[in-house]
């Protein structure tokens, strides 16, 4: 690379401005500079930006935030509050919470409507506790090929925490759902800042709902929720992507018919095919909402363009997670996909968890693909070739990192 | 001064309410052009300017024509027709084509 052409159409002064060093550009590079970000796509320099409760992190944009992780800090299987990404997509957050006056509504289709407050949440139910992973739809979009429109996103779009909360299965079952229900409808107290724009509702079906695993949480990792993740309640849905997890969640509504929001009736849906993908630049004939996550693995110890030592064991890590089979294992490849070794799997947090993995190798000189695959315990793995979609969500394709042994 | 007052009350009254400051929003420049100052005031109306920077380049003249349109027919925003037009071919010539590569 040292003819320094550009990679993936990056600007070159933006990219030799980010890279505040002297790491070796290589394809698929991206490091967090002095202020900025590159994301190793066309068009991805991003400023490093600070928001309260949160360490510097990938701005993406600023009304509304959203904020992405950069990769090297999924160093463990938990991510830490001040680094978990963030995502809104209204303007109108609720910046003046009252912990004291705040109630939690659930109504609609059910016997005895609810008003709780957290006080009382906290105390007459019972409380439980999972780790799972948020994923946004979209993490990875930026890498869609050919290209497509909204958040031009890094793989830092997710993060992995313990909630604590209590079931939304306890709270239905104190209300008292109604026969012939069929979801239940959750809203935030972020608001459109316009007229015309439609509140962000998203529904579930009833049965998921009430699969005792859905959870309404106060804390993650042992702390009130930080405000930009949904303080002071948010949903949990395990498995599930992020566009679910409600945030400042105040009204949960049970409905006696399929919720048709726009959030759910036109947006943030998939093909409706066993692969949810389309031919590269075409177009689904049907389509259903997103649901769960598929399988995807990454490597965290070393971003492309790492150094590394030639002939010495290198301490390569990672994680990797699915939709709630849990991973069954984890293989390396450090030659391109040409030979694999598996890798050792850490500690076993639950099947929503991001599970860790390390693996020690000794690579020659020169320049490596490294690979990382994983393999769920349903049996699902990660495809080598992308899967495309129109609205870029779901990518989960092996991801490549070049390192250079010297 | 809505958006501003619950803040100043709870710095009066010094409640335990979660009161979260938002950092100052990064200003955000658009090149020149014709129709880049409609475009960053009608745009910010709604949204940061970064919406619009951020996205892929060289998509072409209906990939704007699209986002635009939809910004009025989903999100209801209030653009009078040749405001879109021109917006949108304001944003086709600085961020649609393909060897465009506009200050982002």
């Amino acid at each position: 690379m040292a003819d320094g052409r550009t990679m993936n159409g990056v600007d070159r002064r933006g990219l030799i401005a980010a890279m505040a060093g002297a790491m070796l550009p290589v394809p698929g590079w991206a490091r967090a500079g002095d202020g900025h970000a590159a994301l190793p796509f066309g068009n991805g320099e991003r400023p490093l930006v600070r928001y309260p409760q949160k360490r510097a992190l990938i701005g993406l944009t600023a009304r509304p935030p959203q904020l992405e992780t950069p990769l090297a800090l999924f160093d463990g299987p938990i991510t830490p509050n001040d680094a978990f990404f963030v995502r809104y997509h209204l303007s109108d957050l609720p910046l003046d919470i009252d912990a004291r006056r705040f109630r939690l509504a659930l109504g609609g289709h059910v016997e005895r409507p609810l008003s709780l407050s957290l006080a009382e949440l906290k105390r007459d139910f019972p409380v439980q506790e999972i780790v799972a992973v948020n994923q946004c739809s979209g993490n990875g979009r930026g890498f869609f090929e050919p290209r497509v429109g909204g958040g031009q996103l890094g793989n830092g779009a997710m993060g992995n925490a313990r909630w604590r909360g209590v079931p939304l299965r306890a709270l239905l079952d104190r209300a008292g759902v109604r026969a012939g229900a069929r979801q239940v409808a959750f809203n935030g107290l972020d608001n459109p800042q316009a007229n015309g724009i439609p509140d962000f509702i998203k529904a579930l079906d009833v049965d998921h709902a009430r699969d005792g695993e859905v959870m309404v949480a106060w804390a993650m990792n042992g702390a009130d929720l930080p405000f930009l993740n949904g303080y002071p309640l948010r949903l949990v849905v395990p498995g599930h992507y992020g566009t679910y997890w409600i945030k400042h969640l105040h009204e949960i509504n049970v409905v006696d018919a399929a919720y048709d929001g726009y959030w759910m009736k036109t947006a943030y849906r998939i093909p409706d095919n066993d692969c949810a993908c389309v031919a590269p630049g075409g177009k689904p004939d049907r389509t259903r909402p997103i649901g769960r996550l598929n399988i995807r693995s990454f490597l965290t110890s070393h971003m492309s363009g790492a150094q590394v030592a030639a002939g010495k064991p290198v301490a390569l890590s990672g994680i990797a997670f699915d939709g709630g089979s849990g991973i069954a294992r984890v293989d390396i490849s450090a030659d391109g996909g040409a030979s694999w070794r598996q890798a050792e799997l850490g500690e076993d947090l639950g099947r929503y968890s991001f599970r860790s993995w390390r693996s020690a190798q000794r690579l020659a000189p020169g320049r490596h693909r490294m690979l990382v695959r994983a393999t769920g315990r349903s049996g699902e793995v990660q495809p080598f070739d992308p899967l495309w979609q129109p609205a870029g969500y779901m990518r989960n394709v092996v991801e490549a990192v070049e390192v250079v042994a010297l | 001064m809505k958006a501003l007052l619950p803040i100043a009350l709870l710095a009066a009254s010094g409640a335990a309410a979660a009161g979260y400051r938002l950092p100052d929003e990064r200003p955000i420049v658009l090149p020149p052009g014709d129709g880049a100052e409609l475009t960053a005031a009608t745009c910010s109306a709604c949204h940061s300017l970064d919406y619009v920077t951020t996205q892929p380049r060289g998509k072409g003249a209906q990939f704007w024509q699209d986002s635009v349109g939809k910004m009025i027919k989903v999100y209801g925003a209030p653009i009078e027709p040749a405001d879109a037009e021109r917006i949108a071919a304001y944003l086709a010539a600085t961020y649609g084509r393909k060897e465009a590569a506009g200050p982002s």
